[in-house]
C-alpha cells in the first residue's frame, strides 16, 4: 500500500474549514474569549466582532443585520424556521404546511410533529429527476396554508430547486416561503431577496466554515418561535452565550465563497462531470437526479447490483471516502427517502453511493475516484456471485 | 495476517467471541447489523439482538478491543428473508423459526458475503458449536456445553460456508464466557441472554403480523377432527399446533390445536393422545455430514430447540427431502420448525418440518 492516496469526497456532509475562516477564529478562541454579553471593555471586543460578522453576513445575504439570528446550525435554524411559521399560522388558524418528499430530516421531522398536532402537511412529489413542479406547489396551497417549505438545493442528489419561482408563488398567495438553504449556501446565490424567501437556514460547516453554528434568517415582520428559553441573546429570539469564534469564522467562509462562487463552481463541477462520465462508462451504472440541475459537487450514482455501503467501504480501502446518502443513525444508512422518491426501489436506492467534491478537490484525486470505483464494482460484482 | 470480522449483537457471547479470535492473532474488525427499522429499534422494551442500545453496546466492547467496527444497514434483506418468510409461513398455518432463517439469509449470506468483501478471511459468531474438519470435508458438532448448544440452529450450514466460519464460544461453557466478560469489564458482563425474536419484542406475533401487512385476519372456525364444529377462533395465525391455552373452547377433555387448515380457514381440535405421532416429514433440507446421504440412517432428532432428542430412523426421499420415521410417538410435531438430525455430538443435516 504504501503511499496511499487520501481523498477527501464527502464535501456534502461536512467540509474542511478553510485557511481564512481558521484564521479569522484564533483570537477568539484565545485571547479574545470574553462574553460578549458581558459590559466589560472585553465583552464589548467580542460584541463587536460579532457585530460585524452579522453585518458581514447580512451584506452576502442581501439582508438586513437584525433579520438574521444565529443558532447551532443547519438543524436547528430549520426547526425554528417552520415552528415560527407554525405558530403564526396558527394565531390565524391557518394549519397547512406543504413540503416535499425530499427534504433534509431536521425539516420533515419537524413536520411529522406537527402533524400529531392539528397541522395538516402535504407532502409534494418529485419528478424522477428529483425536482419539485410549480404547478404542484401551486395547487397544493389552500386558504389555510400557512407555509411552504422546499430547499434550495438537495443534500443526497444535489438538484437544485426553482426556489425563486417557488417563492414569487408564495407571495401571490400570501403564503410564507422557507427554504433550508443549508446544501444550497456558498455554491449558489441564495440571497433571500431573490428567492423571495421569508425564511431562510444554513449551516457554516457546509461551506468551508466551522461546525456547530447556524443561522436562521427571518425577514423583518417575521418574529422567530423561541426554541431555546433562557438569556434575551439574539433580540430574546435564540437564548445561549453567542458562540463568537464560530460566528466570526462562518462570516470570514460565507464572504469567501461568495467571491469565489463563479470560480470555484467552474472547476468543481468540471472534475464533477469528468467523474460523472467515467463512472457512466461503467457498466450498470445510473445516476441519480438531474443530470445539469445540480449542485457544482453532487454526484449520486448506483451500480446495479452492488450495495452503497459495500461500495463505500472498498473505496475507503482505497483512501476515498464517500457517503451512501443519508444521514446516519447508530452509524448505519437507510435506505434513502429521497431516492425511493425519485422512484427508485429500496435494492436500487441501497445501492447509491454519494460523491461530493468541494473547493480543495483536484484533477488527480477525480481520475483516481474513477480509476478505484471501477476496480471495487468489478471486485463486488465478482463477490456478488460467489455461491454459498 | 489473517483476517476475521466478528459478528457482534451487543450480547455478552459475541463480544468475548471477538476477544478470543483477537487473541488467537486475527486482524479483528467488528460488525452489526442492523435489522429493523429505526422505530422498531428504539421501540422501549426491546431487549432484543439488534436494539440502538444493543449496537452501542457493541461498538463499546470494540472500542474497548481496539478494533474497527462497522454498523451494517441490512434492513430491506432482513424484510425480504426473513419477515416476509416468518409471516407466510403462519399464514400457511405454520409455526417459523425465523432466528433459523436469519442465520440461513443473513448472517452465512448477506453478512458473510460482506466480510469478504471487506478482505476477510472468516466470519466468526459467538454461537455454542464446533466445526470439525477432517479430510476435505467440514462437520458440524455440539457445543462442549450442552447445556447452551446452539448447534440446532446451524444445520443450515453448507460447506463453502463452513469453511469460512469460526465459533470461538464452542469449547467453552457460558459460566467461563461470563468470567472473562467480567475480567476484562465488558459494559455488557452481566446482561441477560435474549430471548425474544427480535423484530417482535412484546412477543405478539398475530398483532405484528397484523400491522405490518396492514390487515386483519378473519375468524373461523374449530372443529375436531370430524368436522364438528366447536367454536370460533380468531384468525389462524394466532394458533400453533399442540397449543393448548387460549383457545376459548370448553370440552370435557383439554383440547389441543392438531392442525391448522389455511385454505378452510379451520383450526382443528384435538385431544392429548391424537397429537402423537411418529413420521415427520421435512423439506429444504441440508446435509452437512455427507454431499448424499446414505438411503437410510440411524439417528437422533430433535424437532425443536429446546425438545430432547429423539431415537429415528431417516429415509432420504429426495434431492432435499426426507421421512424421519421415530422409534416412539412425540406429540405436537409442528409445521414450520425444523427437525435436525445427528449422530452423537456430530449435526448430520436437518430440514424444515412440512
Amino acid at each position: 500500500m504504501g503511499n496511499k492516496m487520501t481523498v477527501y469526497a464527502d464535501n456534502a456532509a461536512t467540509t474542511k474549514i478553510s485557511p481564512a475562516a481558521l484564521k479569522a477564529m484564533l483570537p477568539y478562541l484565545d485571547e479574545a474569549y470574553a462574553n460578549p454579553s458581558s459590559i466589560h471593555s472585553a465583552g464589548k471586543a467580542a460584541a463587536d466582532a460579532v457585530y460585524r460578522a452579522r453585518v458581514e453576513l447580512a451584506e452576502n445575504l442581501g439582508c438586513l443585520p437584525n433579520e438574521l439570528y444565529f443558532t447551532s446550525g443547519g438543524s436547528e435554524a430549520n426547526n425554528q424556521a417552520i415552528l415560527t411559521a407554525a405558530e403564526i399560522g396558527a394565531a390565524e388558524n391557518k394549519k397547512h404546511i406543504i413540503t416535499s418528499k425530499i427534504e433534509h430530516p431536521s425539516v420533515l421531522r419537524v413536520l411529522k410533529r406537527l402533524g400529531t398536532q392539528g397541522y395538516e402537511i402535504t407532502l409534494l412529489d418529485v419528478g424522477e429527476n428529483g425536482i419539485v413542479s410549480l404547478a404542484d406547489v401551486e395547487r397544493a396551497i389552500r386558504p389555510d396554508t400557512c407555509l411552504v417549505t422546499i430547499m434550495a438545493a438537495n443534500n443526497e442528489i444535489g438538484t437544485i430547486q426553482p426556489a425563486a419561482e417557488i417563492g414569487e408563488i408564495c407571495r401571490k398567495f400570501s403564503v410564507l416561503f422557507h427554504t433550508d438553504a443549508v446544501s444550497a449556501a456558498g455554491y449558489i446565490d441564495i440571497k433571500p431577496g431573490a428567492l423571495c424567501a421569508d425564511l431562510l437556514s444554513l449551516s457554516a460547516h457546509k461551506f468551508h466554515g466551522p461546525k456547530g453554528i447556524g443561522l436562521l434568517y427571518a425577514k423583518k415582520g417575521v418574529m422567530p418561535s423561541q426554541l431555546i428559553l433562557g438569556g434575551s441573546q439574539e433580540r430574546g429570539r435564540r437564548a445561549g452565550t453567542l458562540n463568537v469564534p464560530a460566528i466570526v469564522g462562518m462570516a470570514a467562509a460565507f464572504s469567501e465563497a461568495c467571491v469565489n462562487m463563479a470560480k470555484d463552481n467552474q472547476k468543481i463541477a468540471r472534475l464533477r462531470d469528468k467523474i460523472i462520465e467515467g463512472l457512466l462508462s461503467i457498466p450498470g451504472a445510473k445516476l441519480h437526479g438531474d443530470r445539469t440541475r445540480r449542485l457544482a459537487g453532487n454526484i449520486n450514482v448506483g451500480f446495479g447490483g452492488i450495495s452503497g455501503e459495500s461500495l463505500l467501504l472498498a473505496l475507503d480501502s482505497f483512501g476515498i471516502m464517500v457517503s451512501t446518502g443519508s444521514a446516519c443513525e447508530a452509524g448505519a444508512a437507510e435506505p434513502s427517502h429521497v431516492l425511493l422518491a425519485l422512484g427508485l426501489s429500496e435494492k436500487e436506492a441501497k445501492s447509491a453511493i454519494r460523491i461530493t467534491l468541494g473547493r480543495y478537490n483536484t484533477e488527480l484525486e477525480a481520475n483516481y475516484i474513477v480509476e478505484c470505483t471501477a476496480k471495487a464494482v468489478g471486485r463486488l460484482r465478482s463477490i456478488a456471485n460467489l455461491e454459498f | 495476517m489473517t483476517k476475521a470480522l466478528i459478528a457482534m449483537s451487543g450480547g455478552v457471547d459475541s463480544s468475548v467471541a471477538a476477544y478470543l479470535t483477537q487473541q488467537m492473532g486475527y486482524d479483528c474488525i467488528g460488525a452489526t447489523m442492523r435489522l429493523v427499522e429505526g422505530e422498531v429499534a428504539c421501540s422501549k422494551n426491546a431487549r432484543t439482538c439488534c436494539s440502538l442500545q444493543d449496537v452501542e453496546d457493541a461498538r463499546d466492547v470494540a472500542y474497548s478491543l481496539g478494533i474497527p467496527f462497522y454498523v451494517f444497514e441490512f434492513t430491506s434483506e432482513f424484510k425480504e428473508y426473513v419477515i416476509e418468510n416468518f409471516i407466510c409461513s403462519y399464514e400457511r398455518g405454520k409455526t417459523p423459526n425465523p432466528c433459523i432463517e436469519c442465520n440461513r439469509h443473513m448472517k452465512f449470506r448477506v453478512l458473510l458475503r460482506r466480510a469478504i468483501e471487506l478482505g476477510c478471511d472468516y466470519l466468526v459468531t459467538g454461537h455454542y458449536a464446533r466445526i470439525e474438519k477432517s479430510g476435505e470435508r467440514y462437520y458440524l458438532k455440539k457445543a462442549r456445553d450442552l447445556s447452551k448448544d446452539q448447534s440446532y440452529v446451524l444445520y443450515m450450514l453448507t460447506q463453502n460456508q463452513l469453511a469460512r466460519l469460526l465459533f470461538p464460544l464452542g469449547e467453552l461453557y457460558k459460566a467461563e464466557t461470563r468470567a472473562i466478560a467480567d475480567r476484562l469489564g465488558f459494559v455488557n458482563a452481566k446482561k441477560r441472554d435474549s430471548q425474544d425474536i427480535c423484530f417482535v419484542p412484546d412477543g405478539d406475533y398475530a398483532g405484528f403480523i397484523e400491522s405490518y401487512r396492514q390487515k386483519n385476519y378473519p375468524p373461523g372456525k374449530f372443529t375436531d377432527t370430524e368436522g364438528n364444529v366447536l367454536g370460533e377462533h380468531k384468525g389462524i395465525i394466532r394458533y400453533t399446533v399442540g397449543q393448548r391455552k387460549g383457545l376459548g373452547v370448553s370440552a370435557s377433555k383439554p383440547l389441543y390445536v392438531y392442525k391448522i387448515d389455511p385454505e378452510a380457514n379451520t383450526v382443528v381440535l384435538a385431544e392429548k393422545d391424537k397429537l402423537a405421532s411418529d413420521e415427520i416429514e421435512i423439506a429444504s433440507v441440508n446435509w452437512i455430514a455427507f454431499d448424499s446421504p446414505p438411503e437410510q440412517l440411524r439417528a437422533s432428532v430433535k424437532i425443536r430447540y429446546s425438545q430432547a432428542e429423539q431415537p429415528a430412523t431417516v429415509f432420504a426421499t429426495g434431492e432435499n427431502t426426507a421421512r424421519i420415521k421415530l422409534c416412539a410417538p412425540v406429540r405436537a410435531v409442528t409445521p414450520g420448525q425444523s427437525a435436525v438430525i445427528y449422530d452423537g455430538e456430530y449435526v448430520l443435516g436437518g430440514g424444515i418440518i412440512v
